[in-house]
């Protein structure tokens, strides 16, 4: 069982404040959902947690089962068992798939230890045939010249061999049609389990209706403004998230 | 400089396979030594034609040669530094305190056994692996001026391959070495070409007869050990009609704290429907003034292609080229380039079509990294009067550090409206996301450069034998160490 906390986060990007007091606990098994409308720092909040040099956290701290990570370099965090999967996915040219995984994997082996390759290509192609990718996908450089749906995928299959404690999910959503959603969703589904934990980012409800959550957040202004289980979502379809900044302003207001 | 004797011994007896073979293991570090050899022939400190009648006498040389070394000497004082185009350091080369010539015997050996041993060490150190028999036709490794082993596969040598050192083509076969010696790259053909005409030692001949496919490489290994040397090693390869062959070489020396200069000929003759291919993986140490001028001559329907990998050295200044001297022959050259801190890499291609139908392709690569220097200069030349010739020219540059520096000098005369030519150039500075993308996997920030500039050269990389292309990468691996931060 492990712990992710968000304690009082302020995140800044050069003088400008974006996130502004975020507070979070993410248990392994759980999946929990931040919403909220643009511009008000959910990316940020993903991003700086995973160790971007752009953002600066100026206040706050972050505990991977009790310990800061702040401290900690991007390539430090991830390997501790933090995973990003970005909005989006940069492009590695002449680097494919296959060779991407390994080295990243091989960077997690104590140094002096070798991967053993004919292990690793078979774990590879049953994580693929779990998540029913086609196995020439491995050879495609990383990224390049992708489709959204096929970025995406890529990213879940980098999860599922990376095998991280918390995984951070960015607008995992965006730029999908619908079959696409619903593979990447069913991908997250696959990988969802006791051992993950699981922060979904995102603007729409409709991935809820895919990948349901166990909490549901409502970010707003660099803050969590309100919390609720996955009700809360549908509630926020129906409503618009007018509604919410409704309730806080009266809220502020009294 | 050391008194004549007659040292020259019969050449060993001729052995089945050797046991062992040279040369792959090029990594800059295990490069990093030398051993204090004794040299029995020693041409002593400074350019004279006193050294050049010494080299020539030790050489047992024909007339011919030694006047032809002493005209070359006189082109090489008369002809200026090419300053006036190329870098300044240049001028840091001081030719009084070279040492032209060093050798420990004359005749290369043909078992490592017969190998003195700390010359013996010094390429078992190289990583010399055994296993790698199993894929070469045959072996030169030379050490500082000559030769030290040389050997070819009995199975080889029966289909009338000639694969020996320079001092030894020309002295058996002379035939056939006067009628191509210095017709591909005449001695005026630009300074260092005459110095290497003047003093040249070492360095392969090749003749592959009318029709015989070499199965597998020829390799020829250059080291350099001694201090404040210069190594001038001339290679001259003939393919006749229809013949293949494969040749690569690899090159180090030991980091001094003078500068080391090697300045090597090559030339390239194939005949009608022929096709060499020369792979160069060197990773000289960062003292090395490396001058090399290479170039081939393809005649009708003959294929050269150059693979060059240039790592290493303090100034590399190398243009390979192809004249395309007869119809439907094809150039190639494709490079790759990575400048360090106190590296300039100036490299290019040439590709001279003198004949209808003739198609050249080149395609280059250039990585700078901390305060490196990149430099690509090319020159294509398709004059009016030929048709149906084609160009391609692809030159890619990747910046890691705001400090870094490339240029791109690309020259194309393109005369006519029958013949046809491409050109591409980029330079990219290496992606901060895509750094922090690789990071977010676990890569540290210098194994995420790595691999993004293995994934940048990573489709030129894989035209290189299997064995060359690990080493490649490992040596860049090396290389991006301490790149960043």
């Amino acid at each position: 069982m492990s712990q992710l906390e968000i304690k009082d986060l302020h995140v800044a990007i050069g003088e400008k404040a974006i996130v502004k007091g975020l507070t979070l606990t993410i248990r392994s098994g759980e999946v929990h959902a931040i919403m909220g409308p643009n511009g008000t720092g959910k990316s940020t909040l993903s991003k700086a947690i995973a160790g971007h040099p752009d953002y600066t956290i100026t206040s706050g701290d972050v505990l991977l089962d009790g310990k800061s990570i702040l401290e900690l370099e991007a390539d430090e965090r991830a390997r501790a068992g933090l995973f990003l999967a970005f909005q989006y996915p940069s492009e590695i040219p002449g680097v494919s798939i296959a060779n991407f995984l390994r080295a990243a994997l091989q960077a997690r082996l104590a140094e002096g230890e070798e991967i053993d390759a004919t292990a690793y290509y078979k774990r590879l192609y049953a994580k693929m045939d779990m998540l029913k990718i086609d196995r020439k996908f491995t050879s495609r450089s990383v990224n390049d010249g992708f489709s959204g749906g096929e970025k995406k995928r890529c990213e879940i299959l980098q999860m599922a061999m990376l095998e991280p404690k918390f995984s951070l999910m960015d607008e995992t959503d965006s730029g999908l049609d619908i079959d696409a959603l619903r593979i990447v969703a069913e991908g997250v589904n696959t990988l969802r389990g006791p051992n993950l934990g699981v922060l979904l980012i995102t603007h729409y409800q409709r991935l809820l209706n895919y990948i349901v959550p166990d909490f549901v957040h409502v970010m707003y202004d660099g803050r969590i403004v309100k919390s609720g289980g996955k009700d809360l979502a549908l509630e926020l379809e129906a409503k618009g998230y007018d509604w919410v900044k409704k309730e806080l302003a009266a809220a502020t207001a009294a | 400089m050391k008194p004549l004797s007659d040292t020259d011994t019969l050449p060993a007896p001729e052995l089945e396979e050797p046991a062992v073979n040279p040369v792959v293991g090029i990594d800059q570090s295990a490069g990093n030594f030398t051993y204090d050899i004794k040299y029995d022939f020693d041409a002593g400190t400074g350019l004279s034609e006193k050294t050049i009648d010494y080299i020539s006498a030790v050489k047992k040389e024909a007339p011919w040669i030694r006047d032809f070394r002493h005209e070359a000497l006189k082109k090489f004082l008369a002809m200026p530094m090419p300053t006036h185009w190329a870098t300044k350091d240049l001028e840091n080369i001081n030719f009084d305190k070279i040492r032209y010539y060093l050798a420990q015997g004359q005749k290369p050996k043909r078992t490592w056994d017969e190998v003195p041993d700390d010359i013996k060490k010094t390429f078992e150190r190289l990583g010399i692996p055994e296993q790698e028999r199993k894929y070469l036709a045959g072996v030169e490794a030379q050490f500082d001026s000559e030769a030290a082993y040389s050997n070819i596969k009995e199975a080889v040598a029966k289909q009338g391959v000639i694969f020996v050192n320079s001092t030894e083509g020309l002295r058996e076969h002379p035939e056939i070495f006067r009628k191509f010696f210095g017709k591909v790259i005449p001695t005026s053909d630009n300074k260092f070409a005459a110095l290497n005409s003047a003093v040249f030692s070492g360095g392969s001949f090749i003749y592959v007869p009318k029709g015989v496919k070499v199965s597998h490489p020829l390799q020829a290994y250059f080291r350099i050990n001694a201090e404040n040397f210069g190594q001038f090693e001339r290679t001259l390869i003939i393919a006749d009609e229809g013949s293949e062959v494969v040749y690569m070489e690899g090159c180090t020396a030991p980091k001094f704290s003078t500068a080391t200069l090697h300045s090597a000929v090559v030339e390239l003759v194939a005949l009608k429907g022929a096709k060499i291919q020369y792979i160069t993986v060197q990773n000289w140490a960062n003292n090395v003034f490396n001058l090399v001028t290479k170039r081939g001559l393809a005649h009708e329907e003959a294929e050269i292609k150059w693979i060059d990998c240039n790592i290493g050295s303090r100034l590399t200044m190398k243009y390979p080229g192809v004249v395309l001297k007869g119809r439907k022959a094809r150039g190639e050259v494709i490079s790759i380039a990575l400048a360090n801190d106190g590296q300039h890499q100036d490299t290019g291609a040439k590709m001279i079509h003198a004949a209808d139908e003739t198609t050249s392709n080149v395609v280059s690569k250039s990585i700078s990294v901390g305060q490196g220097r990149a430099t690509y200069r090319g020159q294509v030349h398709i004059p009016k009067r030929l048709k149906g010739c084609k160009n391609n020219t692809e030159c890619d540059a990747l910046l890691i550090n705001t400090n870094s520096r490339t240029d791109t000098y690309p020259a194309i005369t393109v005369r006519g409206d029958r013949n046809a030519t491409q050109h591409e150039a980029s330079v990219s500075k290496v992606n901060e996301e895509m750094i922090f993308y690789m990071q977010q996997r676990g890569l540290t920030e210098g194994q995420a450069m790595s691999l993004a500039v293995n994934g940048f050269i990573n489709d030129l990389a894989r035209q290189f034998p299997m064995e060359y292309s690990v080493e490649l990468k490992r040596l860049i691996d090396l290389e991006m160490e301490g790149s960043v931060g």
